[in-house]
């Protein structure tokens, strides 16, 4: 007995919690959108490597983007005709290498990366220790520690003094105690070397990472040098110029280390430039995209890889359970009759195509003339089959009929009746008429009504744009419908209508029972 | 003028009122084996296992199973010049024509039971449309039943406009719960259909005697009719009545039925059909509802050493069902 009662909540629970999570998991991880139209930002961003071959087999190195903080890689491609291509990855950082015995002329090798942002924090990382401080002569040592002791001075925490110490390598007039250090014409990389130098004195691990700065439409653009230092928690970005803290927003880390990206053999000249582009993707695609490269198991039962038009279709079919679960709550929790269980659904789908006010119009108009003809037909003493047939004939010689009106008219709405279910539409005129005569008018006209209220309420739920992503994008979650359709398959409460329907209560049980003091009365407790 | 407000789902509990999704998932679901269904919707199948039980119903004139056998009709019916055809499988009342008599014999017209003239031509299409299925649960095809029509008693004809009313017991485990007489009116069209204006008058467990209507879920202390009050009639033979609706809860298995019974002039109560899913309106009849009794007869089971016959059963539910006894 416990064993049945604890089995259905049991069910529920289960179905509720594998869909919820299967997809939360979609949303936060594979970043799939709760809502729909929501595009996300990616970039394709292309390095081009212009090569000046000599007359030795040439090899190009090249590094690639790993893992860069604030972005996801999507996709990429390589365009190198006639070179051999390898890519590695050594000591975390990938690399691509290209190779061709005997190069002739100048030529660009490509390569094609799309990545988006994905807003997320940096990860904190682990401390890499106290950075080796360098091996310095004198007098250079003792001006070097007493810059630092210096700053030290100045500043409050790691960050503040790499900041403060970039300042000072990057001002016009240098302090006395590094200027030894500088030359006047120092380009940024060697300030930046300079810099993690000097924060090495103060034991303080500095490394130089590369990249691209974004543009739309940028072309011709040069990679930049940034400064990272160590707060023991993360790595904390330093604009190695200005000292200031972060990266600039659409900044792409290309490389990591004090080491060129290109390293070539055989080359008389190389060229390394970038180009990027921004463009908007549908956000379903881009996680889609993202899902594929993290190589989860679940998008390989996805929808999102059928065929387009299977996926036209599943976008409508998923939406039944829901007008289903609709009908089981207004029919047995509101009370609300129609004819047949779930024709109201039906008639729901089919409003889709006319639009909700075209629709009642049409389904009224049409089970309205159906009915008169009907009725002749009842004249004529013809058998239930064929009669059924004929009215199907009819309706669609009055649905053609609208349509040609309508046009006329110029209105489009009676166009557009394709998926209006016909076959449906005769066997409700059939039922209605049937109801009609044998329990009367209102009756009859009760239960018109009631199903078209439920059709259109179904209707309005299933057209939603934001319901209609949500099912589709995560399927998962008709196991919570069916685990709130269980749930109601055991209510036994009243229905709303049955407190109207038994409202004669509220007089009738005193008056029956003048003696009895209501549900108190003697006898009446266990 | 006051609001009717709805009454709250609270004080309907507390007086037992049985609501539709209860009675579905607590009592028809649990009690009523599937399995035991066709033996209440198939009204030839009840019909026999009733004869069986040696109770009495309708006379079955004959059973036409397709539109060829319609010729046989007047064979069927022999020298009888009433009677009512109705679709086995029929829901809710569906589809019944009653033939009240013969209008004119050449060319062959009957009488409906409204006083219409209806022809040879028009039952024959009445019946194609019950072996098509147009009046059964799902449209399934069905075969078409003459029988007896029965001869009401005059017992409530001050209180009935037309039509044949009639008396509607649950049993619950086959104990007699609740009773109602189903009047019909002028607005139910000589139907006895609650849902089409009919009166339902909750009957008195002990007496078998009729308490005040009720029409489309308000209180009626007159009929709308003939202005005679619908209180106080008292149904003769109430014990047997009793009986023998035990007595079908006993031959179907199904432990929450509705049954109809049908006082005739000549041979007294007779069992119309047998409800396996009895409406809910009995309880506004008798202003009372179902659950206190239900819960009544749960305790008098746990106690008794051994099961009670009709008879004992039909007693037990006079002495101690009636309203003053709550």
């Amino acid at each position: 007995m416990s064993m049945r009662r604890i089995h259905l909540p049991f069910v529920v629970l289960l179905l509720t919690v594998v869909g919820l999570s299967v997809a939360y998991y979609k949303f936060s991880v594979l970043g799939f959108p709760l809502t729909p139209d929501r595009e996300t930002e990616t970039w394709t961003v292309e390095a081009q490597i212009a090569v000046d071959p000599g007359q030795a087999p040439a090899s190009v190195r090249f590094a690639l983007p790993t893992d860069p903080p604030h972005y996801s890689l999507l996709d990429e491609s390589y365009v190198s005709r006639g070179w051999g291509l390898t890519s590695q990855s050594a000591n975390r950082q990938r690399e691509a290498v290209w190779t061709k015995r005997d190069p002739e002329g100048k030529q660009t090798l490509y390569y094609q990366a799309t990545v988006y942002r994905a807003e997320e924090e940096t990860e904190p990382s682990p401390y890499p220790g106290p950075a080796d401080p360098p091996q310095l002569e004198e007098p250079l040592k003792s001006a070097a520690e007493s810059f630092i002791e210096e700053i030290r001075a100045e500043s409050a925490d790691i960050q503040t003094f790499a900041t403060l110490l970039v300042k000072e390598v990057n001002a016009a007039q240098p302090h006395e105690n590094i200027a030894a250090f500088l030359k006047p014409d120092a380009t940024e990389t060697e300030r930046t070397r300079l810099a993690i130098r000097l924060l090495a004195i103060a034991r303080i691990p500095a490394r130089m990472t590369h990249g691209v700065t974004l543009t739309d439409e940028g072309r011709n653009l040069r990679p930049t040098t940034w400064l990272e230092v160590h707060n023991s928690r993360r790595w904390v970005p330093i604009d190695p110029r200005t000292g200031g803290l972060g990266y600039p927003r659409n900044f792409l880390i290309w490389w990591h280390g004090d080491r060129p990206a290109l390293d070539t053999s055989g080359l008389k000249g190389t060229e390394l430039t970038f180009a990027s582009t921004r463009n908007l993707r549908d956000a379903v695609e881009t996680a889609q995209l993202q899902s594929s490269i993290v190589n989860s198991r679940l998008i390989d039962f996805s929808l999102l890889d059928l065929p387009i038009d299977s996926q036209n279709t599943y976008r409508v079919l998923l939406l039944v359970p829901l007008g289903a679960l609709i009908i089981v709550l207004l029919r047995n929790v509101i009370g609300i009759r129609t004819f047949g269980t779930f024709m109201p659904v039906l008639i729901a789908l089919s409003f889709r195509e006319t639009q909700l006010l075209g629709g009642v119009m049409l389904f009224t108009l049409i089970v309205a003339m159906g009915l008169v003809i009907r009725f002749y037909l009842e004249h004529l003493k013809l058998l239930l089959v064929p009669r059924l047939a004929a009215v199907v004939i009819v309706v669609i010689l009055l649905m053609a009929l609208i349509s040609i009106v309508s046009h006329r008219l110029g209105i489009e709405i009676g166009l557009s009746v394709g998926l209006f279910p016909m076959v449906i539409l005769a066997m409700t005129i059939e039922r209605v008429s049937i109801v009609w005569e044998e329990h009367g008018p209102a009756d009859a006209l009760t239960q018109g009504t009631g199903s078209l209220a439920v059709a259109a309420l179904a209707y309005l739920v299933m057209v939603n744009e934001y319901v209609t992503h949500l099912f589709f994008v995560f399927p998962e979650l008709l196991l919570v419908v069916l685990a709130v359709t269980l749930l109601l398959g055991r209510y036994t409460g009243y229905r709303l209508t049955e407190l109207f329907r038994f409202r004669a209560f509220k007089t009738l049980a005193q008056a029956r029972r003048p003696d009895s003091s209501g549900p108190g009365a003697p006898g009446d407790k266990r | 003028m006051a609001i009717n407000w709805p009454i709250s789902p609270r004080r309907l509990r507390e007086l037992g009122v049985l609501g539709m999704n209860q009675r579905n998932g607590e009592f028809i679901a649990v009690m009523n084996a599937r399995r035991y269904y066709p033996l209440v919707d198939d009204k030839l199948l009840s019909k026999e296992l009733a004869v069986e039980a040696g109770l009495q119903v309708p006379e079955l004139y004959g059973v036409i199973r397709t539109t060829h056998e319609f010729k046989g009709l007047s064979k069927l019916v022999g020298p009888h010049e009433d009677f009512v055809i109705k679709p086995a499988n029929g829901a809710g009342g569906d589809g019944i024509l009653v033939i009240d008599g013969k209008q004119s014999d050449q060319p062959l017209v009957y009488r409906r039971g409204s006083g219409r003239p209806i022809d040879m031509e028009a039952i024959a299409l009445h019946v194609s449309n019950i072996l098509a299925g147009a009046y059964s649960l799902g449209g399934r095809p069905d075969v078409a039943m003459i029988e007896y029509r029965v001869k009401f008693s005059p017992l409530f004809e001050k209180i009935s406009f037309q039509g044949v009313p009639d008396i509607r017991t649950i049993v619950y485990k086959g104990y007699p719960v609740m009773a109602m007489v189903r009047l019909p009116t002028s607005q139910s069209d000589g139907k006895a259909n609650l849902h089409q204006g009919a009166i339902g008058a909750g009957v008195d467990m002990a007496l078998g005697r009729t308490l005040d209507g009720v029409a489309h879920n308000a209180q009626v202390l007159l009929h709308p009719d003939t202005h005679a009050p619908i209180q106080g009639v008292e149904i003769p033979g109430w014990q047997s009545l009793l009986e023998m609706a035990a007595t079908c809860s006993d031959i179907t298995g199904l432990g929450y039925i509705g049954v109809d019974v049908v006082l005739d002039r000549d041979l007294g109560p007779l069992i119309l059909e047998l409800n396996a899913r009895p409406g809910l309106s009995i309880q506004v009849a008798n202003g009372e509802g179902l659950r206190h009794r239900i819960e009544r007869i749960d305790r008098h089971m746990k106690y008794l050493d051994r099961p009670e016959d009709a008879a004992e059963r039909a007693s037990w539910s006079r002495e101690n069902l009636a309203p003053m006894n709550l």
